[in-house]
């Protein structure tokens, strides 16, 4: 006899602590300490602290961006131009130093061109309805293009010694500046998706950008934003970058949007939206940084990452569905 | 009555129907921590059209995918035309003669009429072309069958909802099926509609089909139906002729426990005016809407499907703009640009596509339930999850809902428990004005008790309500006034004091002049 009563549900079945331990997150702890573990055996190089600094650089840009692509991914959309803008605004920020531009202006052109960008970007996608993979590959083009236009094969050289800090400086012992900015970012970016009213609305819009609507939310204006603070962290990163690097060329972070979108990925956002949590991509950034790296110290080539890369890629976006098939089958 | 699990019955009135043309037994199916279905017998019998009732999770949809080969039973067996088969792909069940319409049926909006109809399995011609002069005619004719004027090359994209199931229906006749499975067929269809599917299941049966029809509505099983079997929790509780049970009885067995008011509009008191609309005119969706709505007023909308009454709804939700008309709350005059600023007004809207406007799966029923007010669980911009638990508590038990836990995805509820929380959803926005757009379509009797009786419970408090049904027992019993409209204009207003089926049906159809 079925009860009829109604029974008081409780909040959650099992404690947070426990739902925690059998996250995605948790996996990738286990694999930064894995590769960790055989980096430190492979190379004796491996476990010293300026190598270990020297590391951090192999991710702290691209993760920056990946803070707000995970925000992006998660409400359903996603931006490919992200190395084209850094490619702009480094080039835009190269333009105006040949007219005298001093840091401050470099740092303000470099921030401003990745928020026009993003605005770009959001006003395609959100003002004409358009499908953002579409647009964002037709501004990857556009941004870069006129990135070679300006430079054609030349590079702009010669920044200010004191611009060099963001890229080179040290804040205190090995910590640089870009790995206490990245993590700070990270912060902010955690915070924002999993603590705020913000953050709920673009789970709402990737899980159901209708149901949201209907629910009250002005989801082509949250979607404007995440488009706005990806342009953001794209010309962020290009500040970074340029200053480490000390020159532009057109040519500048070739290919980063990939190397971005798999680190999202990996951490264990849904390349569908809907799903995926900031700690997880932090994780992922310190994966890829502490493979690259070993692979450089075993003098790996770089195209053998760049396969890496295109099979973590595909890996990581077949997993969860291989999973869930298996699981489906297995209930048959 | 409770114990006749054996559905096998001596005497019948057709004599085609002697012996069953398909034949489970002690058929059983479990899913991870769930029984979903136990031992469970039908017989199908050519001529004949069996319902098959029970309340949503009673094991219906499980028992349609095993008899189209898409799950396979762990145990039991199925006997056809004496014959004991196994199908293990859907395949399989199709070419057993095994078809089923479905409640929402998939087609392709970009392919024809001719080509969603014959696709994987279009007539041949040589080199295993299609040929596409035969299937043409071919499509022609089952068209004419189930009663479309449609061409058979024109685009699906074009049609109506009613001409695509229609399409849909000519799909499932196209494989020479014995057995006929009809998933919820009337759902989405208007009244004269629904008669002509009707007329279709009756030139079936004389063709000699043997019919599976499941529906949640009564007056239907008891009109086309001949013979009936019930599930409850994954188990067959009940089976016999329809000419030899009642509604009375159908319920009871249903829910384990009888229902004796499915519609408990109770008095409430009907006060001042709280929501005026006139003169709302959309370019091609409605025109000249006029009505008000008083505190504690349940306002039915009734019409045919396609007369603009989920448009107009939708609309005075913010989510399309109207041409002209104004929209007084309290008197006030309010333009409303947006849902975010209906919201804001104290007017919700309970949208008739639960899973694609309705409830946000893949989200935790907690985080379902306070997406709207998370103005009032937030300080600064920052949750407090603890608040919103207390918050999706207090309106889920009043709605008696049903749930492992509330940070569950709404995707593993029922669709009434998921009604349940999209309805929850809206009362905690704490709203003046409350649309419920068929609120209660496609979910289970128990569940629509809930929900019924909870509207009256919001009325005698002093919520105002818009009703939009389609079902009539729905309309009378708990609308207070109901408007009529057709084709986008208010065609009749009734009192709810001696208002009949009979007046609604034709105000909507347009078979009388209507004075209001």
């Amino acid at each position: 006899m079925s009860d009829t009563t109604a029974r008081a549900i409780p909040d959650r079945l099992e404690s947070r602590w426990t739902t925690w331990l059998k996250s995605w997150e948790m996996l990738l702890v286990g694999v930064v300490v894995f590769v960790f573990a055989v980096n430190a055996y492979a190379s004796p190089y491996f476990l010293n602290a300026w190598n270990l600094s020297d590391a951090t650089f192999n991710f702290t840009e691209k993760a920056m961006i990946a803070m707000a692509m995970a925000l992006l991914i998660i409400a359903g959309e996603i931006d490919l131009s992200v190395a084209a803008i850094i490619a702009l605004a480094s080039t835009l920020m190269g333009l105006a130093l040949q007219y005298g531009a001093g840091t401050p202006e470099l740092v303000m052109i470099g921030l401003g061109v990745g928020l026009l960008c993003g605005a770009f970007n959001g006003l395609l996608v959100t003002g004409l309805g358009l499908p953002s993979i579409v647009v964002t590959i037709g501004t990857m083009s556009l941004f870069r293009g006129i990135a070679y236009i300006i430079l054609g094969d030349k590079a702009f050289t010669g920044y200010p010694v004191d611009f060099a800090f963001f890229g080179q400086g040290y804040v205190w012992w090995v910590i640089s500046f870009e790995l206490v900015l990245f993590l700070f970012i990270a912060l902010i970016f955690g915070v924002l998706l999993h603590a705020t009213y913000f953050g709920r609305m673009v789970y709402a819009i990737g899980n159901n950008a209708t149901g949201a609507l209907f629910s009250g939310i002005r989801v082509a204006r949250v979607k404007f934003i995440l488009f706005l603070l990806t342009g953001l962290m794209s010309g962020v990163a290009a500040v970074c970058l340029t200053s480490r690097l000390g020159s532009t060329r057109p040519s500048i972070a070739f290919a980063w949007e990939l190397e971005v979108v798999t680190m999202v990925v990996l951490g264990g956002v849904s390349i569908l939206g809907g799903s995926g949590s900031i700690p997880g991509v932090v994780l992922a950034a310190l994966i890829m940084g502490l493979v690259t790296f070993g692979f450089g110290l075993a003098n790996v080539p770089g195209i053998v990452m760049s396969i890496f890369i295109g099979m973590l890629l595909i890996g990581v976006i077949a997993a969860p569905i291989v999973w869930r098939r298996l699981r489906g089958e297995s209930a048959n | 009555m409770l114990n006749s699990a054996s559905p096998a019955i001596a005497q019948h009135a057709s004599p085609s129907a002697t012996q069953p043309l398909l034949t489970l037994d002690g058929v059983s199916k479990s899913f991870p921590g769930v029984r979903a279905l136990s031992e469970v017998a039908l017989d199908l019998y050519p001529g004949t059209v069996t319902a098959l009732v029970g309340e949503n999770g009673a094991g219906k949809s499980t028992l349609v995918k095993i008899l189209t080969g898409i799950y396979q039973p762990d145990e039991g067996t199925i006997t056809l035309a004496g014959e004991p088969v196994s199908f293990s792909t859907a395949y399989d069940a199709a070419r057993a003669g095994i078809t089923a319409i479905h409640q929402e049926t998939v087609l392709f909006d970009e392919l024809s009429v001719a080509e969603n109809i014959y696709l994987g399995h279009a007539p041949r011609g040589p080199f295993g072309l299609i040929d596409w002069k035969r299937m043409n005619k071919d499509a022609a004719a089952l068209l004419r069958r189930v009663g479309a004027d449609i061409d058979p090359e024109a685009r699906l994209r074009g049609l109506g909802i009613a001409s695509k199931h229609l399409v849909a229906i000519a799909r499932a006749l196209s494989v020479e099926a014995r057995i006929v499975i009809m998933d919820e067929p009337t759902a989405a269809l208007s009244h004269k509609e629904i008669n002509e599917l009707y007329e279709l299941v009756e030139r079936l049966k004389a063709e000699g089909k043997a019919i599976l029809f499941i529906s949640h509505k009564f007056d239907e099983i008891f009109r086309i139906a001949d013979r009936y079997t019930v599930f409850r929790d994954g188990e067959c509780v009940g089976a016999g002729l329809i000419a030899d049970t009642s509604h009375d009885e159908l319920v009871h067995l249903m829910v384990g426990r009888s229902v004796d008011k499915i519609f408990p509009k109770t008095e409430a008191e009907i006060g001042e005016k709280v929501f005026t609309v006139s003169g709302y005119s959309h370019p091609t969706e409605f025109a000249d809407i006029g009505f008000e709505l008083r505190r504690g007023e349940i306002l039915g909308f009734y019409g045919l499907v396609g007369a603009g009454r989920s448009e107009l709804m939708q609309a005075l939700f913010g989510i399309t703009r109207p041409s002209r008309g104004a929209v007084r709350i309290d008197g006030e005059v309010a333009v409303i640009r947006s849902p975010a600023e209906a919201i804001r007004r104290g007017i919700v809207y309970v949208p008739e596509e639960r899973g694609s406007q309705g409830a946000i799966a893949g989200l935790p029923i907690f985080q379902n339930v306070t997406l709207p007010s998370l103005g009032k669980t937030t300080r600064a911009g920052f949750l407090k999850l603890a608040e919103e638990f207390r918050l999706a508590r207090e309106y889920t038990s009043r709605l008696e809902l049903r749930a492992a836990a509330l940070d569950r995805d709404i995707a593993t509820l029922s669709g009434g428990n998921q009604q349940k929380v999209v309805i929850a959803k809206w009362l905690a926005t704490k709203p003046k004005v409350i649309i419920l757009d068929e609120p209660t379509k496609g979910i289970d009797i128990g569940s629509k008790a809930a929900v019924h009786e909870f509207m009256s419970e919001l009325a005698s408090e002093g919520l105002s309500i818009i009703m939009v049904s389609s079902e009539i027992p729905e309309v009378l019993g708990m609308a207070d006034r109901v408007i009529v409209m057709r084709e986008g204009r208010i065609v009749g207003e009734f009192a709810r004091e001696g208002l009949d089926a009979e007046t609604l049906v034709r105000a909507a159809a347009g078979i009388d002049k209507v004075q209001s």
